[in-house]
């Protein structure tokens, strides 16, 4: 069975010629860059339909990236929250998050493209390092779009880029966060769209890239239900719960449970919550939710961490959100500095500022929504030594 | 797609009746908004423009460079809306055809239907929007061929020979002939893809070729107008407005473009 065959109803399957889920999604792209997204949807089809790609993506992710992560039982946390928490460990990955995975997968196709450059954009720096890292693996220049305001509360990542060999650019216009590194990262890209892949690190943009990060990122939720298998006596979990940014590690992980009985549940910060509080829009290549006004102008979003503060979501996710088979409620940054020490404390594991918000969501409901004793997964998205700088500011 | 609308509208009849009496045509950009841009419109007119773009700002305009964008932001912070620059072009006569120029969020969001209709009220008889390439157009321009507003595609230089002809076809007005790969931005020199792309698009298009991005000085126009049948001119244009040299500096501005296009 191919991992595509298992969902029901069709979700989460191949977007549409088009590159539509649903209503979601498609190309809308400068005409200059409708050529390379063409040529990178063939070379990603291929090479996703031939067993040689996949072993190589494969033994790259496993000799080099650390996988399979595992899933880690948190006795105490479940004592504490009554319910029985296991976490996909994606900050046990090289880099320290699941971002590796999608790069990994898209330099290897830069590779086949014959393409010798990589551009990336980044928010907490992550995405950026994962690039940067995959670059100097292949031996491919490396320019990485970071806001200004993320320079500055991710200064880590931002000198570990530098270490590897990237060159960071800063960016200063509009709200100076992810947002904004998209957009000069497009038009960098048009500028030299001949020679340069861009390296898009999440499951938003134009087709190919929310169907192919997606693709690339279900190992996580692959691994985790037949480890969640493992642990719980051949059931699934009863809840599967990730952060979501552009949602790639959401959209990994539930590619995973889609076909099972769980509840999936993508967590969106409180600032930055495209489905909770957007309207349908089309930017950044792709018909999905941003935070906009009346206008259509995109509002800034506003969160404590710097891979959640965007004001839109992948496209695939906002069919999910509208085929209800997948909800998107909120935290707040007080609730995820409470949650990133409470696991810090209870199993001795730093949690991503990000992934925090997962954990944050399942702290809150466990208190009166989630059944005494059911079981909840979640992804760890990432590790919090990126954030610790920023939290000694918050804890003191 | 959606099927041809009967004739060719305002905005390709002007152009064309320019192109046939042997006149290079040009087409300079304005951001909305910005200063006392209606009388800038007015005096582009009186200075030899043939038509104009007007640009709706966008908070995220991914394929402008740091001129337009920075006009943008600019006058998205002196308050401009879709809603108020149309209502005020509905006042505004410059005398030649508008092109509206935005991103497609602004529309979509406005709705097609009620942005079409409000263009025409505006008295502006086309559209170009940057990130809907032609495989995305079809709910827009049906909803734009009904109200009568012309959509004008863009080609680039990356754009294979074999997609070039449906561009032409589904394009109204003119065809925009992207001038080179990247954002728009003056450029010390013409790319050479300049004018590669108008002999490409001349050669399988009777409607008007237009070149546009990084044509910043009269002798680059007079260059690619070798091929093509005219330029637009954004952000040379912009930059005068921006360094508040204002309607008479923009207008002395096109009045060196248009006296060089016409010594050829
Ligand atoms: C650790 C971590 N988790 C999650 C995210 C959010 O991205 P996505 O929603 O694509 O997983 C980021 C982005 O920077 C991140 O660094």
């Amino acid at each position: 069975m191919s991992p595509t065959d298992r969902a029901p109803g069709g979700l989460m399957r191949e977007p549409d010629p088009t590159g539509r889920f649903g209503d979601f999604g498609g190309r809308y792209v400068p005409e200059s860059l409708v050529a390379a997204c063409m040529e990178l949807e063939q070379e990603f089809r291929v090479a996703w339909a031939d067993p040689a790609f996949h072993a190589e993506f494969e033994h790259i992710l496993s000799s080099y990236g650390g996988r399979p992560t595992p899933v880690t039982e948190c006795a105490r946390l479940s004592e504490q929250l009554g319910v029985r928490v296991l976490l996909k460990r994606e900050d046990l990955a090289h880099t320290g998050s699941h971002k590796l995975n999608n790069v990994i997968g898209q330099t290897l196709l830069t590779r086949r493209m014959g393409k010798g450059r990589v551009l990336a954009e980044t928010g907490a720096g992550q995405h950026g390092v994962a690039t940067a890292t995959a670059a100097a693996l292949f031996g491919l220049e490396c320019l990485v779009f970071m806001g200004e305001v993320d320079v500055e509360r991710q200064a880590l990542n931002v000198f570990r880029m530098r270490l590897l060999g990237a060159e960071v650019r800063t960016v200063t216009s509009g709200s100076r966060t992810l947002k904004d590194a998209v957009n000069e990262a497009l038009r960098e890209w048009v500028a030299c769209v001949e020679t340069t892949h861009y390296c898009l690190g999440s499951v938003m943009g134009p087709h190919p890239y929310p169907w192919m990060v997606r693709e690339l990122q279900r190992i996580v939720g692959d691994e985790a239900r037949d480890q969640c298998r493992q642990i719980l006596g051949g059931a699934d979990p009863d809840y599967v719960v990730a952060c979501v940014g552009g949602g790639s590690n959401a959209a990994g992980t539930f590619a995973g449970f889609v076909d099972t009985p769980a509840r999936l549940v993508g967590v969106e910060a409180a600032g930055g919550a495209a489905i909770g509080h957007g309207v349908p829009g089309v930017v950044h290549g792709m018909k999905s939710f941003f935070l906009q006004d009346e206008a259509g102008q995109i509002l800034e979003a506003h969160s404590i961490s710097a891979g959640l503060d965007y004001p839109g979501i992948g496209p695939e996710h906002a069919q999910l959100a509208a085929a209800g088979r997948a909800e998107y409620p909120q935290v707040g940054d007080a609730e995820v500095l409470e949650a990133f020490q409470l696991l810090s404390r209870t199993e001795g594991i730093i949690p991503a500022f990000e992934s925090a918000h997962a954990l944050a969501w399942v702290v809150r409901e466990a208190r009166w929504a989630i059944p005494a004793g059911a079981t909840v997964m979640i992804t760890l998205s990432g590790r919090g030594d990126k954030d610790a700088a920023q939290a000694m500011e918050h804890l003191g | 797609m959606s099927a041809a609308p009967a004739g060719p509208g305002l905005l390709e009849t002007a152009l064309r009746a320019g192109r046939d009496a042997g006149r290079k045509l040009l087409v300079p950009y304005f951001t909305a908004g910005l200063g006392d841009w209606t009388e800038a419109l007015h005096a582009a007119a009186g200075a030899g423009a043939d038509a104009i773009e007007v640009g709706i700002p966008f908070s995220d305009p991914v394929i402008d460079g740091p001129t337009i964008q920075e006009a943008s932001t600019r006058a998205l912070q002196a308050g401009a809306t879709p809603d108020g620059i149309l209502d005020t072009l509905a006042r505004t006569e410059p005398g030649v055809p508008l092109v509206a120029m935005t991103y497609y969020n602004v529309i979509f969001r406005g709705g097609h239907r009620r942005i079409a209709a409000s263009l025409v009220r505006a008295g502006v008889s086309g559209a170009i929007i940057p990130d809907l390439p032609l495989d995305e157009v079809g709910d827009w321009a049906a909803a734009a061929d009904l109200a009568g507003v012309e959509t004008v595609l863009l080609a680039a230089p990356t754009t294979p020979d074999e997609r070039l002809p449906a561009i032409c076809a589904r394009s109204r007005g003119f065809v925009y002939g992207v001038g080179l790969m990247g954002v728009t931005g003056e450029r010390a020199t013409l790319a050479a893809s300049a004018t590669v792309m108008a002999k490409r698009l001349r050669a399988v298009t009777d409607k008007p070729v237009l070149v546009g991005v990084g044509v910043s000085t009269p002798e680059q126009a007079v260059e690619v107008c070798a091929e093509a049948d005219g330029v637009a001119v954004g952000s040379a244009v912009v930059r005068r407005m921006l360094d508040g040299g204002g309607p008479e500096g923009a207008a002395e501005l096109i009045g060196s473009f248009r006296a060089a296009l016409d010594r050829g």
